[in-house]
């Protein structure tokens, strides 16, 4: 089987992914499984995918030649995948779009979701309200404190927040109390996960979605750059604006993919949200992948400035993709995204999500050390509007 | 014979139902586990299921996550639980026990270790919430040749299909979740129950204990009219976190003793 051909029937990557759930969940995932497989080969659903894409998300998003801050790093160039530039400011609204319209052909009438930094809750929120369902969305309490302005946004857009109290209280609790909702609720609601993790298919699914990002690249590429980029840089929380882009360069041996996941105050401090970097396999929310995790195997506390890689886990096709040597890992500080979310703004007018900093940081590490006509793409997965915050007080001010 | 094999077999020649606590090792404090276990056995217990706490419990309740949560403030983890399993044995040799917990401490452990130890330390069974069958085909050989039981859930939702594929795989007894939910969730829907026990029935030999929703005699009861095995878990935890770790144990004994005389009745 080609990498590419992945997951197997039972949705694993190599010994990750799979479907590891309480009993009451598993008629859903199989009607859920059987669904989707439906809907991909009916071109019908492609169709209002494709359409609500170009129409109401504004794909395809550019590719940016980023000339002044590459002249500036004074090595490869750089290009930026704009998805910051999509409707709700994020890769997000992709998936959150696919799974919608399943739910809708499944006669869903209530969908919930998890959300960390607010982003895929308000993704999920916008296409409840523009298809008009019932959206409740989970987040921790914490984050809710973090994250005050999403959540004003999805109330606008007709979501309940409901917040968690459980655990950090954080993204990997609002998934643990979604996934409790679900248990709960399954008859009527349909779960959005926001991510390439949980239990199969929701990563084979959101990748799927996802991959318009890189199914663009693919055709913009040799337009704007004359080739395919020696190199696809995105960072890594649970990896779906990464396997996005990902997924259709899997095959383009020439193409290295490169994650970039949040190392924090630095791995050797243990403050920090690398799994593949620094973590261990385990089974959590429903697949076995890289996990954050004590000695016990209890499930430790991240960190990262960027509540979007505040995560203990990872998709299982990065963990699959790293043990097979197709991509590789790396992790970038709170105070490297920083400076690179602050380079981006300086020297090309872009203020990128401080999730995407990271994929932009690693990029400013290697590119003065290769030639010129070298070309690194960087995934910018969303822009840093809802950082404002965060990167102020960073600075010492408040707004 | 197993354990538990044999403990039902009594039952059966007895026409009595098997009464299964859950109570979470380590809530309220790692020095009250065992004491609440014999406490258990004596209110009339015939398996004990103890919970290994886990930070992520997807499928419990808030009573369940607070009693896992307040264990971890202790530090206890898969190998202390096992102490306690072992210092029970001192004194019980007869009660079946069965661990109950999600799969990522086991995995830390190492399935193969997990297994030899738990068996050394006494265990008979056991649960995995989030190790559906086919997810651990190699797990469930390893532990029943080494005589431990692993036991399988099914719920309302389980196909008639689902329910064979499970049945065949599980040993010691079949657990029928009795609501669509969480621990602790709500109230036990007892005519679901009543309709779904002869579907499991046909499809297994197996003992069929009935848990998620019993909070009563007179719920455990009507369970029991139906089912080989009532579970009892959020109730007891639930009584647990209000008595205090002075109580508990005298707390737990009362809660138990009238569902035992109800399920005898």
């Amino acid at each position: 089987m080609r990498m590419h051909d992945l997951p197997d029937a039972r949705g694993h990557f190599g010994p990750y992914g799979g479907v590891f759930v309480a009993e009451t969940l598993t008629h859903a995932l199989e009607l859920l499984l059987a669904a989707y497989a439906q809907a991909r080969r009916d071109p019908a659903f492609e169709a209002e995918f494709r359409y609500d894409l170009k129409h109401y998300v504004g794909r395809p998003s550019p590719v940016y030649h980023a000339k002044r801050w590459s002249q500036m790093l004074g090595g490869a160039q750089i290009y930026l995948k704009r998805e910051d530039l999509n409707h709700t400011g994020a890769h997000k609204i992709n998936n959150t779009i696919g799974q919608a319209l399943l739910a809708r052909r499944m006669g869903k009438p209530r969908v919930i979701a998890e959300t960390g930094a607010g982003m895929h809750g308000v993704a999920t929120a916008t296409v409840a309200a523009r298809y008009g369902m019932q959206c409740v969305v989970y987040m921790g309490s914490e984050d809710i404190k973090r994250q005050a302005q999403n959540v004003y946004r999805m109330k606008l857009l007709g979501a309940s927040v409901v917040p968690v109290e459980s655990g950090s209280r954080t993204l990997k609790d609002a998934l643990n109390e979604a996934m409790r909702d679900w248990v709960t609720n399954v008859d009527n609601t349909f779960y959005i996960i926001g991510t390439v993790a949980g239990p199969h298919p929701y990563p084979m699914m959101v990748r799927d979605f996802q991959s318009v990002i890189g199914e663009e690249c693919k055709q913009q590429m040799p337009e704007l750059a004359g080739r395919q980029p020696d190199a696809v840089i995105a960072c890594v929380g649970g990896g779906s604006n990464a396997m996005g882009i990902f997924y259709p360069y899997i095959d383009f041996e020439g193409v290295r993919l490169i994650g970039v996941e949040a190392a924090g105050e630095g791995l050797a401090t243990g403050r920090h949200a690398a799994s593949l970097c620094a973590g261990k396999p385990g089974v959590l929310h429903g697949n076995r992948t890289y996990l954050l995790q004590d000695a016990n195997g209890q499930i430790i506390e991240t960190h990262s400035v960027s509540a979007g890689l505040d995560y203990p886990g990872v998709g299982p096709e990065h963990a699959w993709l790293k043990d097979a040597g197709r991509a590789e890992y790396v992790a970038v500080t709170d105070a490297d995204a920083l400076r690179a979310f602050s380079d981006l703004c300086h020297y090309e007018g872009i203020i990128p999500a401080l999730e995407s900093a990271h994929a932009v940081a690693y990029a400013a590490q290697i590119a003065p050390a290769m030639a010129k006509d070298r070309i690194l793409l960087v995934n910018l997965s969303g822009r840093g509007d809802k950082d404002m915050h965060t990167v102020a007080e960073r600075a010492g001010l408040r707004l | 014979m197993s354990r538990i094999q044999a403990r039902f077999e009594a039952l059966r020649k007895a026409k009595r139902k098997a009464l299964i606590p859950y109570i979470t090792a380590g809530d309220p404090t790692p020095a009250l586990t065992v004491p609440l276990m014999r406490a258990l056995v004596e209110a009339g217990s015939d398996i004990l299921e103890l919970g290994v706490p886990f930070s992520d419990p997807m499928a419990d309740g808030p009573v369940n996550q607070r009693s896992s949560e307040r264990a971890l403030k202790h530090g206890v983890g898969l190998g202390d639980v096992l102490g306690m399993v072992r210092d029970f044995r001192h004194q019980n040799s007869q009660t079946p026990l069965v661990l109950m917990g999600y799969a990522n401490p086991i995995e830390a452990t190492g399935v193969e270790k997990f297994v030899r130890e738990a068996k050394a330390a006494g265990v008979d069974g056991v649960i995995v919430v989030d190790y559906p069958p086919e997810e651990c085909v190699e797990f469930a050989k390893l532990a029943q040749q080494a005589g431990i039981d692993p036991i399988f859930l099914l719920a309302p939702t389980s196909t008639d299909q689902r329910i064979q594929e499970v049945a065949r795989a599980g040993s010691g007894y079949l657990y029928y979740v009795s609501l669509r939910g969480v621990t602790g969730a709500g109230h036990i829907d007892l005519a679901d129950v009543a309709a779904h026990i002869p579907k499991i029935r046909a499809a297994t030999r197996l003992p069929i204990g009935v848990g998620f929703g019993i909070r009563d005699a007179e719920s455990a009861r009507r369970v029991a009219q139906t089912a080989d095995a009532v579970v009892i878990g959020s109730r007891i935890i639930q009584e647990i976190e209000d008595a205090g770790a002075d109580q508990a144990v005298a707390r737990v004994k009362a809660l138990l003793r009238p569902i035992r005389e109800a399920l005898d009745a």
